[in-house]
């Protein structure tokens, strides 16, 4: 089983709270790169907002930005989201295999009940 | 935030389902997530009592999920947190999670609801009040391993 920290996850997660910011990572994952200001043209918010956003996803390690010349380019850094994908996937499936047989067990002890009562 | 909800419908009373979920005999019949067996089950089924349950994968991994009752109303609603050890070791850095489940009389029988959730700060508050579920399904589906793996190559 992976190992994973917690405060990685808790910032992946909260860095996904925003949908400004899940708007930005959307594009990203379309378009793997982008320019700052590329980013910043389909929202109403101005630009130092974009920046603040991207400050976030790229604390969380969502996002890698690199400077080339005066642009600022911007790229998608899957990692975090994967683990935090990892997290949800791993005990979803640890409850719903566990749930099917929980379901099957008490619908047989019910109709055990049931025969012994008659 | 990171959390997981899952629901069931079960054709049984929930004094059923309750005991099912609570005695070590019922724990042996179900928990894990693939048909390994379930090797030790202690429960001790009172707020501040302890679980503890050992259970082997097919893979012939040993796992081990511990951790401490925080609410048991019978036949209704259990809570406790989590802790998973793999092979003797905390694993997912120790972290506490917990888990919730409410059982509701049905016609049918129970509807079980099990939340999931990873222990953190503030920040999942915030994200559990803006109604993290609907994104994180829109995310997961974005986000797939495909896609990362093509960015990486570029």
């Amino acid at each position: 089983m992976v190992k994973y920290g917690a405060s990685q996850l808790d910032r992946t997660f909260a860095a996904l709270v925003d949908p400004t910011r899940r708007a930005i990572l959307a594009r990203l994952e379309q378009e793997q790169s982008a320019s700052v200001s590329d980013l910043a043209r389909p929202f109403v918010i101005k630009l130092p907002a974009v920046m603040k956003h991207l400050a976030v996803l790229d604390e969380a390690g969502l996002i890698v930005r690199t400077k080339e010349g005066r642009t600022v380019m911007v790229n998608l850094s899957p990692g975090p989201m994967r683990e935090a994908m990892d997290w949800l996937s791993r005990y979803e499936r640890f409850w719903s295999k566990s749930l099917n047989r929980l379901a099957t067990y008490a619908e047989s002890t019910e109709a055990d009940a049931r025969r012994k009562k008659r | 935030m990171t959390s997981l909800t899952l629901v069931r419908r079960i054709k049984a009373r929930p004094s059923i389902v309750f005991e099912a979920l609570t005695t070590p005999e019922g724990i042996s019949s179900w928990w894990g997530p693939d048909s390994g067996p379930v090797l030790s089950a202690e429960t001790d089924v009172r707020v501040g009592g302890q679980f503890r349950v050992r259970f082997r994968m097919l893979d012939g991994s040993d796992h081990e999920s511990t951790g401490e009752y925080l609410e048991v109303v019978a036949p209704e609603r259990l809570v406790m947190s989590w802790r998973w050890t793999t092979g003797g070791e905390l694993d997912e850095a120790g972290n506490l999670s917990r888990i919730a489940i409410d059982l509701k009389p049905i016609d049918i029988g129970t509807e079980l609801t099990l939340t999931h959730e990873l222990l953190k700060s503030d920040a999942s508050r915030i994200t559990h009040e803006q109604g993290w579920a609907g994104a994180i399904d829109k995310l997961a589906r974005r986000f797939s391993y495909g896609a990362a793996d093509r960015h990486e190559q570029t």
